[in-house]
């Protein structure tokens, strides 16, 4: 029995602004590869404000509220007690939907084309700048609660092993408010007043370096709620054990550590940072692989175990005893697949010499969308259709739904992603409305841009039924076969574990000299050189 | 632990992994040169580019310096590359200088490692070689050996960003 109160409610919440909002881009996302085939007129603002209104809510709308809901349920969950202060949750919520409000309406109305990274010195509407400010401000309801619960957990099972999927949750809600500290800063104290001309100008070198900070992190801020899903969910659904518990931590510590300084290799082709620091940004971003690596091989192993406890035999036949008809197991097989691909193209941009071949050709978004969309959003996917039955108390709508659906979004974002590989290799520059390029570079292009088009149409369709299925699952009439949200055991139980691996107070002082090694002086260099300032642009 | 073997071989993987790549990075960062662009951070005042002697308008262009090396010098600008045409020979090593006037831009020369952000208030310095033999596969031949190839802005620099690219004539090593 517990007494603790499951926060569905605030989670279905968030769950319910991320999915919605998450529709709305992948609409986006298909007009503007219909658009960008020519295979409807050519518009080209309407393009621009797609990609930013795309952008903008896959990366920080979609995220951040999925990661938030997702946080409050695993913390009530994982530690049997209710969420510390749900007043402040839902006031940070609140929060969050205005800014969401403010950042929407002016990229609609077309006062805040500037993509979703802001390419100062192009000036948005400064309610633009102003939402976002109000979006990050409000997660910190959700960071300043998961460290209570940890705190509070802590005083009272002194010594004790944190659970591991509240362990991660809290590593995340630490490394997003790292994560913050440089798109904040430069919003706040650049962006917004040049928007209301309290200044002129800006620098704008100093600028995107403070954009740099928070944007390899951020990935990890994505990520992280996938792996908790693969370490502590998965291996239990399948039927299985977690493989090592410990291997699990020292992956979610490595990815808070390692993920943050890194941020630079954004920078390897911007002229105001030297090479030098660009090339410890490339070591630094080999060393986020571990963690990854770590991970592939420890879900891995945990499948591994499932299968055999299933009675597959041999090399291989655990992979077929697997329960490939569970929504969960099936959506992390795939997401894998898509995570190996997209790994090796992330090699290829973070090789610091290889990147000048690829730099902002179609390379780039194959690259972020297979991780993004193919790994994140798929496990994503997964989550919501383990979560909605314990949070609705309905069984979910349609599992052939759900293995369809999720079939179809792989399908789809391997069919988008290999052929913009294919045109990054052939210097198709990306972000573009149309290609009024010389014929002989876009007739070698256009199979593939047709190819990307039907893969838009996929993916929407495989939207649609995932957005479907949820809906429908609140009002299913059968109960579902399990309320609480139970974790996969570790193949070993830990019943206690060394200090640095049970808590985060040295893992920060490392991240905070790594951060002024890594930042220092590339951001002190703008205070020396006295740099002459850009206007704000229009666009 | 049980499987302490497996977990010691894949950190032993993971380590020849890593050593490879990196070490194949810095191999051909010292070996070749192959450098991002930035060896050096150059500061300009875009809001006053054309006045600046390295980048009025007469000033830019193609120039050979006294040791047979290529300095190339040119504006990025809504929405085009000034000059607008050029001839650069290939296999000799050569040096661009690109600076805008007003927004973020790129400039990518495909078949070749040029390939910049353009930052108002920062000139973007790449050094390079233009392969010939990789860039004739490529490009549009004409009959005296040269080829037309290209220049992209590979950056979003405003609504008629995809009208902003120009071409270079890459003429062969002689």
């Amino acid at each position: 029995m517990s007494d603790f109160t499951r926060p569905a409610g605030l989670a279905l919440a968030h769950f319910w602004v991320a999915f919605g909002a998450f529709l709305v881009a992948v609409l986006l996302g298909l007009y503007q590869v219909l658009e960008r085939a020519e295979l409807i007129p050519v518009w080209a603002e309407g393009y621009y404000i797609a990609v930013t209104a795309h952008g903008m809510i896959m990366a920080y709308v979609l995220t951040t509220f999925f990661i938030t809901g997702f946080g409050y349920y695993t913390a009530a969950s994982s530690l049997r007690r209710s969420v510390w202060n749900v007043p402040l949750a839902w006031a940070g919520f609140a929060t969050m939907l205005a800014g969401v409000v403010l950042v929407v309406v002016p990229v609609l109305a077309a006062e805040a084309t500037v993509l979703y990274t802001f390419y100062a010195p192009l000036t948005a509407h400064w309610t633009f700048y102003a939402g976002t400010l109000l979006l990050l401000f409000g997660s910190l309801g959700w960071v300043v609660n998961m460290i209570v619960m940890t705190v509070q957990w802590q005083r009272t099972n002194p010594g004790e092993p944190f659970p591991l999927p509240m362990f991660a949750t809290t590593a995340n809600a630490i490394l997003w408010s790292w994560t913050l500290v440089g798109v904040g800063c430069s919003v706040a104290f650049m962006l917004l007043p040049l928007s209301l001309g309290w200044v002129d100008s800006i620098d704008v070198g100093l600028s995107r370096t403070l954009f740099a900070w928070t944007l390899h992190p951020l990935t990890c801020f994505w990520l992280i709620p996938a792996y908790i899903a693969m370490y502590t969910i998965v291996p239990r659904v399948a039927g299985g054990r977690l493989y090592s518990d410990k291997m699990a931590r020292i992956a979610f510590i490595l990815l808070l550590v390692f993920a943050p300084p890194i941020g630079m290799h954004h920078l390897y082709a911007d002229p105001f940072q030297t090479a030098g620091w660009k090339l410890l940004a490339a070591f630094g971003t080999f060393m986020v692989a571990v963690p990854t690596l770590l991970t592939g091989f420890a879900v891995i192993a945990s499948l591994e175990i499932a299968g055999r406890l299933r009675g597959g035999g041999g090399m291989f036949g655990w992979i077929t005893a697997l329960p490939w008809k569970e929504p969960v197991v099936l959506a992390q097989i795939l997401a894998l697949l898509l995570l190996t691909l997209g790994g090796f193209g992330g090699m290829v941009n973070a090789s610091y010499g290889m990147n000048s071949m690829v730099h902002n050709t179609m390379w780039v978004p194959a690259h972020f969308h297979l991780i993004f969309a193919g790994t994140v959003i798929t496990m994503y996917f997964a989550i919501a259709y383990h979560l909605w039955p314990k949070m609705t108390g309905n069984g979910l709508y349609s599992a052939g739904l759900a293995r369809l659906q999720l079939w179809l979004w792989f399908i789809g974002i391997a069919m988008l992603t290999l052929p913009w590989h294919y045109l990054g290799l052939l210097w198709m520059p990306r972000r573009t409305a149309n290609l009024p390029y010389a014929p002989e570079f876009v007739r070698q292009w256009q199979p593939w841009m047709d190819l990307m088009a039907v893969a838009g149409v996929i993916l929407v369709i495989s939207a649609l039924l995932f957005v479907w299925n949820l809906l429908q699952t609140h009002s299913s009439r059968q109960p579902a076969s399990e309320r609480e949200l139970e974790f996969a055991e570790p193949l070993h139980p830990v019943f206690r574990l060394p200090k640095p691996l049970n808590g985060f107070t040295l893992w920060n002082a490392i991240l905070l000299v790594y951060m002024v090694m890594g930042f220092g002086y590339p951001l002190l260099q703008f205070f020396l050189i006295e740099p002459h300032n850009a206007l704000a642009w229009g666009w | 632990m049980q499987d302490a073997p497996l977990e010691k071989r894949w950190t032993v993987i993971i380590g020849s992994m890593l050593a490879v790549m990196l070490g194949s990075i810095l191999y051909t960062a010292f070996a070749y040169h192959a450098y991002p662009p930035g060896t050096t951070v150059e500061t300009v005042d875009s809001t006053r580019l054309h006045l600046t002697e390295e980048f009025r308008e007469d000033n830019l262009g193609v120039t050979t310096r006294p040791d047979g090396s290529v300095l190339v010098t040119m504006v990025a600008h809504r929405y085009g590359f000034t000059p607008k045409h050029m001839e650069i020979p290939a296999g000799k090593p050569l040096t661009l200088r690109v600076a805008t006037p007003d927004v973020l831009h790129g400039l990518h020369i495909p078949g070749t490692n040029i390939n910049t952000m353009v930052v108002p208030g920062y000139i973007s310095v790449v050094n390079a070689v233009i392969d010939y033999d990789e860039i004739v596969k490529h490009g549009e031949l004409d009959d005296d050996g040269s080829v037309m190839v290209p220049v992209f802005c590979n950056e979003f620099c405003g609504l008629n960003h995809h009208f902003m690219w120009g071409e270079v004539l890459i003429l062969p090593e002689s």
